[in-house]
């Protein structure tokens, strides 16, 4: 898609876009990379450590045991935030941070302590989907789809 | 013990490798975070779907569950198990069942995290 | 009077007799941090609100210049400011609480030159015995509306600024010592098709050149008549840009004299990757750092060009590219 907006500019954005590409620091993918590695491994396994807690101490089963994690993991995000060191690993981690649900907790999170000084109605309440709201209307509509034709193939199709 | 070791070492290693493909998105194909992350929640939908989420979590445990596409899966399952006990209005009502704690803490969180913290900048 | 195109010669030399410049704690560490009147060590200063907080930031400013120029609040018969805020509350509502009639200007980070040069032409022509113009911007404030929320996790790339919190007050008049403005060119809005929020230097480079080639071609001198030349927030790479669209031009740009504020305010290890931005930045190291080495007889002629990247955060929603502007303010000090 960018490619086809390119073609609509003149000569000069063209070229221009040349020069300024070539004075540009690229981002370092590789090392990103490995740093979102690194940082999403580190999330996942402090979950998976929470995960067996829930099971040998609280006698959840492996199916069940998934929704207090989530729980804990969201509440370690609002510290992480509130103290002001989420976006520091963000920083650093990039996706590592941001894909795992402690980064869906951390949107939340800081959109509503950042807008408190709007008032907890409209601002609070007003701004807190700000980043997440994406991921919560698409996940949620992509589920009725996927789960509307999966229903109907079975009762009429048998599957 | 062997089985927790093993646990461990899946949950890093997809986990970390679910974030990577996250990373390319950001650094190579220019996408926002709220861009990514809803496509990875559609992903998750969509594998569930196909019911290969489940045997996903099955292998990599905390690696397939605590990355956002979990939602997606656990939207489409809780939207599948009431579609079964209900019928098609079941896709409607069961949605929000069983990933109902995600959310409820990011809210819950979230208005308690304002009205104990302030903005550090 | 009008030279060229869009350059105004300022015959009856208005002067700049005072300045005062405020920062925040990020620029308390930096390399700049001597040139302050006012340094703070949070970004709250005292409020409970980023918004409020940079409503202070003016009116430390605009109250400390008119302390060291010797005049009352009611001498002075105009305020021309702005900011990056929505609606320029900030600059507004510092206004309100200075009492003075109040001109309110928006030129995103070129704000400062752009009040310079309307000041200029006003006191130049009579219309005002003191003029006192600023311009403000508050790092996490500005963050807020433009970007993310400042505990969000984003990861920033490389290209990207650092918002200054500070503010930067000049006050004008005709009679009186100090540098003085000569000539100023208007900028005109230029968009070569950058679309990536993230490297705003990439994306003004060219409106910087623009006017800086015009304020040449109008007054038919070259970059040899000043001692210095300095951009407001081009960046690293939009400074390397820069240079090389000279270059490409056939414009004589020594690198030694083409600087940028943004490069100079904080030190090597502060993470401000490209560099520091906002309309802060230019003010504040035009009005203070720049004149104090012009009154310490350092420099004798700079031109100042502030640059501005005129979107905001629904234009990049809509696929909208980035128009940028330049203005250019050249300061004499005749001794």
């Amino acid at each position: 898609m960018a490619n086809e907006q390119r073609k609509l500019q003149t000569k000069i954005m063209q070229e221009y876009y040349q020069l300024e590409k070539k004075n540009e620091t690229k981002r370092p993918v590789v090392q990103n990379c490995l740093r979102a590695f690194l940082v999403g491994g580190i999330i996942c396994s402090i979950g998976q450590a929470i995960q067996f807690f829930y099971m040998y101490f609280f006698h959840f089963t492996q199916q069940t045991a998934g929704n207090p994690t989530v729980a804990t993991m969201i509440f370690l995000s609002m510290l992480l935030t509130g103290f002001g060191v989420y976006d520091r690993i963000a920083q650093f981690g990039g996706a590592g941070s941001a894909v795992p649900v402690t980064g869906f907790g951390n949107a939340v999170i800081s959109a509503a302590i950042e807008h408190r000084t709007e008032g907890f109605v409209l601002g609070v309440g007003g701004n807190m989907f700000k980043l997440a709201g994406s991921v919560i209307l698409f996940g949620t509509f992509s589920a009725f789809v996927v789960a509307l034709i999966k229903t109907i193939l079975i009762k009429w199709g048998g599957f | 013990m062997k089985h927790l070791v093993a646990s461990f070492f899946w949950a890093f290693v997809i986990g970390g490798l679910i974030c990577v493909i996250g990373q390319i998105m950001f650094d190579v194909f220019h996408l926002t975070p709220a861009h990514t992350l809803s496509t990875f929640v559609v992903i998750g939908a969509i594998l569930d779907g196909f019911g290969l989420y489940e045997r996903f979590i099955d292998f990599a445990g905390a690696g397939a569950t605590i990355p956002i596409t979990s939602f997606g899966n656990s939207l489409v399952h809780g939207a599948l198990q009431e579609a079964e006990k209900h019928g098609l209005i079941g896709v409607l009502t069961g949605m929000f069942e069983v990933t109902s704690s995600g959310i409820s803490a990011a809210i819950i969180f979230g208005f308690i995290g304002a009205l104990l913290f302030k903005p550090k900048g | 009077m009008l030279k060229g195109h869009r350059t105004w010669v300022f015959h009856n030399q208005p002067v700049i007799i005072s300045t005062a410049t405020v920062g925040g704690p990020f620029e308390a560490n930096g390399r700049l941090a001597d040139d302050f009147d006012l340094l703070h060590e949070d970004l709250w200063l005292g409020e409970d609100s980023y918004e409020k907080a940079h409503k202070v930031l003016f009116e430390e400013a605009f109250y400390k210049a008119i302390e060291k120029g010797n005049i009352e609040k009611e001498q002075v018969e105009f305020i021309i400011s702005g900011d990056l805020v929505n609606q320029i509350t900030p600059s507004s509502f510092a206004a309100r609480t200075f009492g003075v009639p109040y001109l309110g200007i928006f030129g995103a980070c070129s704000t400062s030159m752009e009040g310079l040069a309307l000041s200029a032409f006003i006191v130049n022509y009579g219309g005002a015995k003191y003029l006192l113009t600023g311009a403000a911007s508050h790092n996490t404030a500005i963050e807020k509306q433009f970007r993310y929320p400042t505990e969000y996790g984003g990861q920033k790339p490389p290209t990207a600024q650092w918002t200054v919190t500070g503010a930067g007050a000049a006050l004008l008049s005709n009679e009186g010592k100090g540098p003085a403005v000569t000539s100023a060119t208007i900028g005109r809005v230029v968009d070569l098709g950058m679309s990536d929020p993230f490297n705003m230097g990439g994306a003004m480079a060219p409106a910087a050149v623009d006017t800086i080639e015009a304020h040449f071609r109008d007054l038919n001198i070259d970059a040899d008549y000043y001692d210095l030349i300095v951009t407001g927030d081009l960046g690293k790479i939009g400074r390397n840009v820069a240079l090389e669209l000279f270059e490409k031009n056939g414009v004589q740009m020594d690198e030694e004299k083409f600087q940028d504020c943004g490069l100079m305010i904080y030190r090597e290890g502060q993470p401000v990757l490209s560099g520091a931005s906002g309309a802060g930045c230019s003010a504040i190291v035009v009005y203070g750092h720049l004149l104090n080495r012009m009154k310490k007889g350092e420099l004798k002629r700079i031109l100042a060009v502030a640059t501005g990247a005129l979107l905001s955060p629904l234009t990049f929603q809509q696929n909208e590219t980035i128009p940028c502007i330049a203005h250019a303010v050249s300061i004499e000090f005749r001794g």
